[in-house]
């Protein structure tokens, strides 16, 4: 099976995505996504919140499974996906699309270590 | 211990299933999504492999009184074609297993039976089996036949019309816990109408060798063993190692509600101890829980009162794929288990509202 690896977006190991911009979006991959199978629930900070890069910032449970979310980046949270909260399935319809987490203003040197789609790539095949 | 592995391991793995260990078995767990899989088996039909359970076969001129003294209810009701669900317990009253009995054909004019119980089990309870049918000088039988034998569950309200169209005869007269042998796709099977879903359905024991003939003879969707665990919970049924365990979760058939298996007026193994526990009442017992809050109770997680003391702990749980809330099974202290009861579920360490409720959570359709 392939999965999704979109070449604009950098990853974590751990298999979150971000985008570099200012705010940075932040997400699950379409790996993750499947290894999950149905995703039936999504704890999340609020607004305001400050997360830190490589450390858990909420909680994803499958039918089968329960993952701590990691995240890519350092900094303030600015915009919640609240669809999740009575959409968790979005997180798999549409994992770098409608199924989105977080909002992040990125604190200085927040972008350290993430992996290029490339490198992602090689992890996940 | 090396792992276990049905006879369609291999067709399996070709469909592209992803595989779990459970009970030393590497059985599928997921063929296309557990939503996908547990829907099908409400709304119409799905087939399950579940090769993984045990088959004991006892039989000969004691094989009644030895199968009587070592389940709880009564074997001596069941006449050939019928089959009843029971507790194995311990001389404490400790459930080791659940299991369906089956009442076979008379074998040389003597009772025979194949008993089911849970994976893994089965080196073990043939032991137990071998060493009280010496202490007792009995004239019985015991063979573990678990490998012999590949067993498949069609499940849902259109598995009739599914099992009528593979077997030689229509099957659909036969009752509730009865079973006969019958022909699939020309194969010798033992049909039963049981199953561990909450849906009408079969459960149909072939011959290892003759599995993939049986199996690709029904059109329908595959399941594997994450919808099998969706749908037993839904229904309210223990799973035997998660809802209760002899060594790390002991509980007797009074305290998993399973009281009904228990027949006091035969003489079994632990019917003492289960005599007394009757009489004096339990201190804990099994209930379904339903989350009020947003979230998914899951095994291990803590009950509370309103005053945040505990009062029992969860044994199973999920979100229900069919009620679209988090349901959960475990155990509360009596005075909380009237349905309706406010507990809450600790949840990663904060505390979520849920409601005592009647189980099962979603009734059958049969």
């Amino acid at each position: 099976m392939s999965f999704d690896v979109p070449d604009e977006l950098n990853y974590l190991e751990s298999h979150e995505w971000t985008t570099t911009d200012e705010p940075a979006r932040i997400g699950i991959t379409d790996f993750a996504q499947n290894e999950l199978g149905d995703v039936v629930f999504v704890e999340l900070p609020a607004v305001g919140d400050e997360i830190e890069a490589g450390s858990a910032f909420g909680v994803i449970e499958s039918i089968k499974a329960v993952s701590d979310l990691y995240a890519p980046v350092s900094g303030e949270v600015t915009a919640v996906n609240d669809d999740l909260f009575d959409q968790p399935e979005l997180v798999n319809d549409d994992p770098f699309g409608e199924g989105w987490m977080l909002e992040v203003a990125p604190s200085d040197d927040a972008f350290d270590d993430l992996l290029s789609a490339d490198e992602y790539r090689d992890q996940t095949t | 211990m090396a792992r276990r592995h049905p006879p369609l391991a291999d067709t399996h793995a070709a469909t592209g299933a992803s595989v779990t260990e459970f009970g030393g078995w590497a059985m599928p767990v997921e063929f296309d999504s557990i939503r996908v899989e547990h829907a099908a088996v409400r709304e119409s039909v799905g087939r399950f492999d579940v090769s993984h359970m045990s088959q004991i076969d006892v039989a000969g001129p004691d094989a009644t009184a030895l199968m009587a003294r070592l389940t709880t209810n009564d074997v001596g009701a069941l006449a050939p074609g019928e089959a009843q669900y029971a507790c194995i317990t311990r001389t404490d009253g400790v459930i080791l297993d659940d299991t369906v009995i089956y009442r076979l054909p008379d074998r040389d004019g003597e009772p025979a039976y194949l008993f089911v119980p849970n994976a893994g089990h089965d080196t073990q309870l043939t032991e137990w089996w071998v060493d009280h049918r010496d202490e007792w000088e009995l004239d019985a039988t015991v063979d573990n036949v678990t490998d012999e034998w590949a067993m498949f569950a069609v499940q849902g309200p259109d598995s009739p019309d599914h099992v009528a169209a593979v077997a030689d005869d229509s099957m659909t007269d036969l009752a509730r816990f009865e079973h006969r042998r019958s022909e699939i796709a020309g194969v010798d099977c033992t049909v039963a109408r049981t199953g561990y879903t909450g849906e009408d359905g079969f459960e149909i024991l072939c011959p290892a060798d003759a599995a993939e003939t049986v199996w690709s003879a029904f059109d329908c969707q595959p399941c594997g063993l994450g919808a099998r665990d969706t749908l037993r919970i839904e229904a309210g049924f223990l799973l035997s190692g998660q809802d209760f365990d002899p060594d790390s979760l002991p509980r007797t058939p009074y305290e998993a509600g399973v009281g009904f298996t228990v027949d006091l007026d035969s003489e079994f193994v632990g019917r003492d101890a289960l005599a007394d526990q009757q009489e004096r009442g339990v201190d804990r017992t099994f209930v379904g829980v339903t989350m009020r809050d947003r979230g998914v109770p899951r095994e291990g997680y803590e009950l509370v009162d309103e005053a945040g003391a505990s009062v029992g702990r969860l044994t199973s749980g999920t979100m229900s794929p069919t009620l679209n809330e988090g349901i959960g099974l475990g155990y509360v202290a009596v005075d909380h288990a009237d349905p309706g009861t406010s507990v809450g579920i600790v949840v990663r360490g904060t505390e979520k509202r849920a409601e005592i409720t009647p189980l099962p959570f979603r009734s059958t359709s049969s």
